[in-house]
């Protein structure tokens, strides 16, 4: 495989192209809401209709409005992207609303069912950069994302870079992890890069488990290839041959898709031995996760995928120094992983254009929560809370903002009074919140924050390993204490036991998990105090 | 190598070519608590009691598998470092049934001593009181559930001295139990060997030899260490 | 749990095309599996995962079975399967509802769905109704929170549920009502 046959496939497939294409959602938020029988009707009606000569149907990932999935695109354009923009996009597509969809192309009108509008903030305010192909591409088939410039990236940085020139972009851009503590891309890989090990490991963490998000599942059911092409740079560059893709039992979909991308991939050559004729060597395999929120942790993850309980290591060692079966290994979550090629394909210096000084680039979220537009987002870093809630989330039905969650159970809430805080690294945490890996869920006032920080202190208590005392017996103690508050039956003593046991927890435990546990506490504390006070026993007030 | 030098609590202190804190701090007369750690095995920096401040570090460290590092500053005693230290006691002893008067280990219990050597007088938090049982299916030891702390001390040993892996951990979380084979009856184990070596690490009175009474279950620690150095560094010396 | 007393010499008995003495030729579908596995003790998660879809649940036999093939103490073995969720030790009901607890969902209402099926049937998460006809368990979200409160009925994912939905949908699987 060399640039003329990647341009001859890519021609190839755009020839095939029909005037008309149709697409349809497949991702499994519109799965959810039937769109399997909406995409079987129109691949049956296209033929009954006989205009199978002039339009393609096609099964597509994510196209971000999920709250009215199933969600049809029909694009006029002969199949070309820069069209795209006068396409229409019908919401909630039912099986029989599928009959006027087609008639509307014959007889070359608007079917009457509910549109998006395109020019909404929802839409125009996004600068996909990860989910530039998502939605576009037909993910289980590679010659799509090699039309849409896949693999050149990767084809580019083993016939024109050597791994310290790729380090070096990599680094220059900026690119800082995306799964949560934002380190710093760049370092990372140099790390692993400079360690001296006869054996180097990449892993991509898919283990998506923060309640409330679905951003990097989104990213591997539409667009699976973007993500082994970003793992096949990274191994080039810091000199691994081996890739594990730990993903998530819950995501059977993802799965399959990343199955079905790892064969192709392989078969066309660009996963394997001697990628594109190079001396580069790149296996991927797939280890499926079994149900443990902790697991995202990355020595918990280590041990999962060596066939182990998944219970961390203290760090140092880092698993840059002792990973995988001892060996340096590099942990990169999906969507950092996502934004690699784009990187490469465009310099470090387009990518760090994107966003605010110490964060750059954009960041994915899966907003979700009592909110009018629930769906998948991608905005520029420095973006704030409040033109995501309120312009491009609509804001809330019936009702106003209480907060808005970021981070999940190691995050916080941030109150409305803080919506104008640009989202960054850094100013989520001074707000006592985390980025976090995108989970974005909305509260209205009839939301209880006690209760909320009861629910996540319950789900860090399901998901503790057992490991180490303050996690394993301090989660129990602090769900019991917030249980009792919840109940009207704590004194202002309890209270200060929580308080007091929060910081204990959060300085004593060993891995991530037990460290940011009490962190919904803390910052529920600091912002909506008095909903605890409101809840204490009245009787012990007075005393 | 050469010996390392730090300070520890303020006093500048030798300790041998890769030691860690805890074998530092050991090696010069400096006490500092733990309940997970045992010599002769591999540590798990479980139990979070030996955490310590090291200078320019922002997190505390576990003193059992941190190394010692040429002009590192621990501190290992402060305020902070005993509250902490009593917290977790206190989880510990609200976790399960610790009922010391009745104990085959009282009075040779570490979970007790670290408990009296801390001041812990009483328990803030509230008692779980879990259902647990006693398996005493096993010809010469009986194990506890009510007294375990899950230092996982049986398994390392059984795994990494006696090479028979009888003992893990099943569940997780705070339902998480030790177990011997596929969670039978301990008389009932295909690898048990009967060694003791379970028997001699438990640090409280969890594995214990059939037939003691109250406060007669003592723990032969050193005969752990003699195993691992007699296979290790070749030395039978006790 | 007390295992068959014949589990060694089951174990001696494992022959090398993989039969298992009970003549369930499940057993053999395993082997392969683990065959394709090179019988790599770092498998484990990946067997066990294969020895559900093929029996439904992990019994102790079964457990042993594996714990002989990839050479792991048993005790091991026993300690993975019980870590991770998604492994049962407990047969499964002929039906399974499970209630979606992600945040997402919990702020739309998902508590009351599980209240109201918990409450029909008189069984908590995680348990199986006497009859064997439906287990009900929750899951840590679906990553399906644009469409929540979502509910998973025997593997379907089905979003926007209320309690009215969940309860009609055991009314068409026949699960009978419980205590109360």
């Amino acid at each position: 495989m060399d640039q003329n046959e990647l341009q001859a496939i890519a021609e190839k497939e755009r020839k095939s192209r029909k005037p008309i294409r149709v697409s349809c959602c497949t991702a499994a938020g519109c799965l959810s809401s039937n769109s399997q029988a909406v995409l079987d009707n129109l691949r049956a009606e296209v033929k009954v209709a006989a205009i199978d000569g002039r339009v393609d149907v096609c099964s597509v990932g994510c196209m971000k409005l999920c709250s009215r999935g199933p969600l049809v695109r029909v694009a006029d354009g002969g199949g070309r992207r820069d069209q795209l923009k006068d396409a229409v996009l019908y919401e909630s597509v039912q099986p029989d609303d599928v009959a006027p969809v087609i008639r509307a192309i014959v007889d070359g009108g608007r079917a009457d069912i509910p549109v998006a509008d395109r020019s909404h903030p929802f839409f125009s305010r996004q600068k996909p950069i990860v989910l530039e192909n998502c939605g576009w591409v037909e993910p289980e088939r590679i010659e799509s994302y090699i039309e849409a410039g896949g693999y050149r990236a990767l084809h580019y940085v083993l016939r024109e870079m050597t791994p310290e020139q790729v380090l070096k972009e990599v680094t220059q851009s900026g690119l800082r992890g995306r799964g949560g503590a934002g380190f710093p891309a760049g370092v990372k890989w140099a790390l692993v890069a400079k360690t001296p090990s006869d054996k180097k490991y990449v892993v991509c963490n898919a283990d998506e488990g923060d309640p409330g998000a679905f951003m990097d599942r989104s990213v591997l059911e539409s667009d699976p290839h973007r993500v082994l092409e970003g793992m096949a740079i990274a191994a080039y560059a810091v000199g691994a041959a081996q890739g594990y893709i730990y993903i998530r039992g819950e995501y059977p979909l993802a799965i399959n898709r990343l199955q079905t991308a790892i064969r192709s991939a392989k078969r066309m050559g660009l996963i394997g031995g001697h990628i594109m004729d190079s001396p580069f060597d790149f296996n991927v395999d797939l280890r499926i996760g079994a149900g443990a929120f902790v697991c995202g942790e990355e020595t918990a993850l280590m041990a999962s995928i060596e066939g182990k309980r998944g219970a961390p290591t203290p760090r140092p060692p880092y698993p840059a120094e002792h990973g995988l079966w001892g060996h340096s290994t590099l942990i990169n979550n999906v969507e950092t992983l996502a934004n690699v090629a784009p990187i490469l394909r465009n310099g470090a210096d387009w990518f760090a254009s994107v966003g605010t000084e110490k964060s750059k680039g954009t960041k994915v979220f899966a907003l979700a929560g009592k909110i009018r537009n629930t769906g998948l987002i991608e905005v520029p870093m420095g973006i704030t809370l409040r033109e995501i809630v309120e312009d491009m989330g609509d804001g809330i039905p019936d009702g106003r903002v209480k907060a808005v969650q970021t981070g999940g159970p190691s995050g916080g809430c941030i109150p409305t009074e803080h919506l104008d805080t640009p989202v960054d690294y850094e100013s989520l945490a001074a707000l006592g919140s985390i980025m976090g890996s995108g989970g974005m869920i909305v509260m209205d006032e009839k939301t209880n924050m006690v209760d909320v920080a009861r629910f996540f202190m319950e789900f860090c208590m399901d998901e503790s390993c057992g490991k180490c005392i303050p996690c394993r017996a301090g989660t129990v103690q602090m769900h019991g204490l917030l249980q009792k508050i919840c109940d009207g039956n704590a004194t202002p003593d309890d209270l200060a036991l929580l308080e007091d046991l929060c910081d204990m927890v959060r300085h004593t435990s060993l891995c991530g998990l037990g460290q940011t546990a009490p962190n919904p506490v803390m910052s529920t504390l600091r912002f909506f105090r008095h909903e605890y006070e409101n809840l204490l026993r009245k009787e012990a007030i007075l005393t | 190598m050469t010996v390392t030098t730090l300070t520890i609590n303020g006093e500048l202190v030798s300790a041998s070519p890769g030691a860690s804190v805890l074998e530092a701090a050991r090696e010069n007369g400096v006490e500092i608590p733990t309940l997970c750690e045992l010599e002769g095995i591999s540590s798990a920096g479980a139990c979070r009691l030996c955490l310590v401040e090291i200078s320019g570090t922002p997190r505390l460290q576990p003193a059992c598998v941190t190394a010692a590092t040429e002009g590192m500053e621990v501190q290992t005693d402060s305020e902070r470092l005993n509250r902490y230290r009593r917290m977790i006691l206190e989880l510990l002893f609200a976790e399960r049934n610790h009922i010391c008067p009745v104990c085959v280990a009282n009075g040779h219990c570490e979970l007790q001593s670290r408990a009296i050597e801390n001041g812990m007088d009483h328990v803030r938090f509230s008692y779980q009181h879990p259902d647990l049982s006693v398996d005493i299916t096993h010809e010469r030891f009986g194990i506890d559930q009510d007294r375990c702390i899950l230092c996982t001390r049986c398994v390392r040993v059984c795994d990494e001295l006696e090479g028979a892996h009888t003992w893990d951990v099943a569940g997780r979380g705070t339902k998480s139990r030790v177990i011997t084979d596929l969670n039978q009856p301990w008389g009932e184990s295909d690898t048990c060997t009967s060694c003791a070596k379970c028997v001699e690490a438990c640090p409280t009175g969890a594995i214990f030899r059939k037939g003691s009474s109250v406060g007669e279950m003592e723990h032969r620690r050193d005969r752990i260490r003699f195993i691992a150095d007699a296979r290790k560094k070749k030395e039978w010396s006790p | 749990m007390k295992t068959e007393a014949n589990a060694p010499s089951k174990a001696n008995s494992r022959q090398k095309n993989g039969n298992h003495p009970s003549g369930d030729n499940r057993f053999t579908m395993l082997e392969t599996s683990m065959k394709k596995l090179r019988y790599q003790p770092d498998a484990l998660i990946e067997v066990l995962h294969s020895a559900q879809g093929l029996f439904g649940y992990l019994t102790s036999d079964l457990l042993l079975f594996v714990a002989h093939a990839l050479k792991l103490p048993p005790s091991r073995v026993y300690g993975v399967a019980t870590f991770y969720h998604f492994f049962t030790l407990e047969p499964r009901g002929l039906h399974s509802c499970s209630v979606c607890m992600g945040t997402a969902c919990y702020v739309k209402g998902a508590g009351s769905v599980l209240a109201a099926v918990e409450g029909a049937t008189g069984i908590k998460d995680g348990m199986t109704t006497p009859d064997g006809n439906l287990t009900i368990s929750t899951a840590r979200c679906l990553g399906a929170c644009g469409i929540a409160p979502a509910v998973v009925y025997d593997g379907e994912v089905a979003g926007r549920q209320s309690p009215e939905d969940a309860l009609e949908k055991l009314n068409e699987w026949e699960v009978k009502n419980g205590p109360e």
